[in-house]
């Protein structure tokens, strides 16, 4: 599910705006925990929030994008430990949430999952030209006749849905390298974009299983097994194809 | 057959409380082609994308024929080395039949770079790409901002051709910006001159002995100087054939 879009994240580059998002989840988790409310729900809710927060802001204000990122992303991220540090009776493993316990997915968190996987790549199969077209050049896609903001923002909301789940299994810290890492590593194999789409979802499982193979067998925490997997596989591809647009052939 | 047209008046813009646009009225009609003269901040990109809906005005009133269809050609499009896209696929963004994006690229004559990543394109290729892409909507209205940048001189006088070949052939009108008024001045109808407000406008020969004009590209233009009647032998040198004949053209 990262695939895709953590192609879209390098394309555009925002890889910024998945740090942001990711630590405003925290925000979520600890509103959730605080208010007594769904966790999925609430962290959905808040990155889901900053995301259209950042889409009106992005076009209306003076500051640049990454400054105005830099004070979002980590005045949320105090924010959340600041609340959470209120909650007395409860005993919150942080550390579980900055980096994940894949063992903690039950049964509706993978349903959630899998669902919100589904509208995904229905959303993007059906917007995909425009995703692309805006991308390259959101000028020319305006007098073309797409609607630039509205594309945008599904973009973002899809990213922010995807940050919110992701982050049980590899944690707030490391969900933005689960979105880039393979699409920068399915980058020096493929020819077009959409292959490029599909092997950074291919490689994003890959490391997801290699990653948790790896915890299994020699007991290392999961969410930076995984993470660790994927570089390595970016490595070996990136040394493997040291003129990818070249050598490759479609 | 009526013909499609763009038409500003009284139109103002400021940025951050710079004015950028002042008290524009300007009317462009399918067919012809006009060319947008002005030094740096002059407003000639900002112009371009007002007309085209872009930017959105502060005053002033922008009416369009109904049957318009527009090109644009932006000054330059920002790819990530990231993304692979070849020149179909970037074509194909705006197209989707193959056929459609070939006859495009064929028109300009740059079927050879078809399969080449658009972020391994030379600068005129990449120019030739943009305006292959401004032209698959079959448009009556093209929009170019710059098109001739990063191409050498040569190439420039090709481009320009090009571009007048293509408007005569789909029977569309042109509003370019371009820098240098003589190397344009054989390929345009109309030429605005523009600094912030319209200096003059009409035929390039009566533009180009326009005092205003003079006037503006003698004072705020100094490094373009070289372009310049007085110049001319330095030009010469370094410009070789074509726009050696229109440089002389244009001597008073």
């Amino acid at each position: 599910m990262a695939g895709p879009l953590g192609c879209f994240v390098v394309w555009r580059r925002m890889s910024y705006i998945g740090d942001t998002l990711a630590h405003s989840a925290l925000l979520g988790v600890s509103l959730g925990i605080f208010f007594n409310l769904d966790l999925n729900i609430a962290t959905a809710t808040v990155a889901i929030g900053i995301a259209l927060f950042l889409g009106i802001l992005g076009s209306r204000s003076h500051l640049s994008l990454d400054a105005l990122l830099g004070i979002l992303s980590h005045s949320t991220l105090a924010l959340g430990l600041v609340i959470i540090s209120f909650v007395e009776g409860m005993r919150v493993d942080i550390m579980s949430l900055l980096f994940g316990d894949i063992l903690s997915v039950d049964a509706k968190d993978l349903l959630i999952i899998y669902s919100n996987a589904a509208i995904i790549f229905i959303l993007l199969g059906f917007f995909w030209r425009s995703l692309l077209s805006i991308t390259v050049s959101p000028e020319i896609a305006h007098v073309d006749g797409i609607n630039v903001m509205a594309i945008r923002t599904t973009l973002m909301l899809m990213i922010a849905s995807v940050i919110a789940l992701a982050m049980k299994l590899v944690g707030i810290l490391l969900i933005t390298a689960l979105l880039i890492i393979p699409a920068a590593a399915a980058r020096n194999i493929s020819r077009s974009p959409e292959k490029m789409a599909i092997y950074s979802t291919a490689l994003g499982i890959l490391s997801v299983l290699l990653g948790i193979a790896m915890s299994w067998a020699i007991d290392t925490p999961a969410g930076p097994s995984i993470i660790l997997c994927s570089a390595v596989i970016f490595l070996i591809l990136d040394c493997l194809c040291k003129n990818p647009v070249m050598r490759i052939s479609s | 057959m009526t013909k499609a047209s763009i038409e500003l008046s009284c139109a103002n813009k400021s940025f951050q409380g710079r004015k950028v646009l002042e008290d524009i009225t300007m009317r462009l009609t399918q067919g012809e082609i006009t060319t947008l003269v002005g030094p740096n901040g002059a407003g000639k990109s900002t112009l371009l994308k007002v007309m085209l809906g872009l930017i959105k005005l502060d005053s002033g009133i922008l009416k369009k024929s109904s049957d318009l269809r527009v090109g644009y050609m932006p000054q330059k499009i920002m790819i990530s080395p990231v993304l692979p896209l070849t020149t179909l696929r970037f074509l194909q963004l705006g197209e989707p039949s193959v056929k459609k994006c070939i006859e495009s690229l064929k028109l300009l004559e740059i079927e050879h770079i078809t399969e080449v990543p658009v972020i391994a394109l030379s600068g005129g290729e990449m120019q030739r790409a943009l305006l292959a892409r401004a032209i698959l909507g079959n448009p009556n209205f093209l929009f170019l901002d710059e098109p001739v940048q990063g191409v050498d001189a040569n190439g420039q006088n090709n481009l320009y051709q090009a571009i007048n070949c293509i408007s005569r052939r789909l029977g569309c009108g042109v509003l370019m910006v371009s820098h240098d008024l003589h190397i344009v001045m054989s390929s345009t109808d109309h030429v605005i001159c523009l600094n912030q407000h319209i200096c003059c406008s009409g035929q390039p020969e009566k533009v180009s002995k326009d005092p205003a004009y003079i006037n503006i590209f003698g004072d705020i233009t100094a490094p373009y100087a070289h372009k310049h009647d007085h110049q001319h032998s330095l030009n010469g040198d370094i410009v070789k054939t074509n726009s050696h004949k229109l440089e002389g053209s244009s001597s008073d």
